[in-house]
């Protein structure tokens, strides 16, 4: 599986912690926390939705990565988009039904463009150490958006038939 | 001899430093860095030091953690030895080849294998 360009797949919209029209998924379902900025803090928020995942009878494989991709977004969060600072916080929101998981991660840094970040998988990167976050979300889940801002990742994976 | 060690478990055979990972997940960033200083010291314990990376016991994998192999990777290729993975679960090895990773590294399925293949390449 290749990366596709960021253009094609990473959509954005305009309104902030509002879920995406066409995740299926009507806002008021979706739960709200918000997270210190340190990743020991989102086991609990992680537990839940691996709980609630297990519950709706969510195969090994799809658990998986669902895990990477949350990994992944909370890592680039409290590690790149809040550099760290503990003073600063993550907010997440999350829904689980049978059909789907819905996910939002959003910090309190400037935000990046991701359509800067270049492909990993490309020959002359493919020794570079970092920089494959966003492409393993990307392959991982049915649809990844960022705000215009660049600071809130919604993610959506609908469990395969 | 087994050395102790917090993340990693090493033991020797004949010429190859063989590192299993304690931890089932390599998820935070203070135990990759962690991994990752501990390789370091194996890959630079002596010139065209070989090491095989068993990662039986391993069920999840950040991207940091590939960053860390990758580091590692460079730093045996500069010393003039040899660095092999093996009993990447079927799981993790989809993250190396959606990430071409696998084109990159040494991959075995058996310790055994990865064993065998060591001076040949």
């Amino acid at each position: 599986m290749r990366y596709r360009s960021p253009f094609a797949v990473l959509g954005r919209h305009a309104t902030p912690m509002k879920v995406p029209p066409d995740f299926g998924v009507d806002d008021g379902q979706l739960a709200s926390v918000t997270v210190p900025n340190d990743l020991r803090c989102f086991r609990e928020p992680e537990a839940q939705i691996m709980a609630d995942l297990a519950r709706c009878g969510y195969d090994e494989d799809t658990i998986f990565a669902i895990k990477l991709a949350f990994e992944e977004a909370i890592t680039n969060a409290v590690k790149h988009g809040n550099c760290n600072d503990r003073t600063k916080q993550v907010h997440l929101r999350h829904y689980v039904d049978p059909g789907r998981i819905v996910f939002m991660v959003r910090d309190e840094g400037c935000g990046f463009r991701p359509e800067k970040v270049p492909d990993p998988t490309a020959d002359e990167n493919l020794e570079r150490p970092s920089g494959r976050g966003l492409m393993l979300m990307q392959s991982y889940m049915t649809k990844v958006y960022f705000s215009e801002a660049g600071n809130e990742v919604w993610l959506l994976k609908e469990k395969p038939a | 001899m087994e050395q102790p060690s917090s993340h990693l478990k090493i033991k020797r055979a004949v010429n190859v430093s063989v590192v299993e990972f304690a931890d089932r997940k390599i998820l935070e960033e203070l135990s990759i860095q962690e991994i990752g200083e501990e390789l370091r010291r194996l890959a630079e314990a002596e010139p065209g030091a070989k090491l095989l990376l068993n990662f039986q016991n391993v069920d999840h994998l950040a991207s940091a953690a590939l960053g860390m192999l990758i580091t590692l990777h460079k730093k045996v290729q500069e010393r003039h030895g040899e660095l092999k993975l093996s009993n990447i679960n079927r799981q993790i090895f989809q993250v190396f080849r959606i990430t071409r990773l696998n084109r990159v590294f040494d991959i075995h399925e058996t310790a055994e294998q990865a064993l065998e293949s060591f001076g040949q390449t």
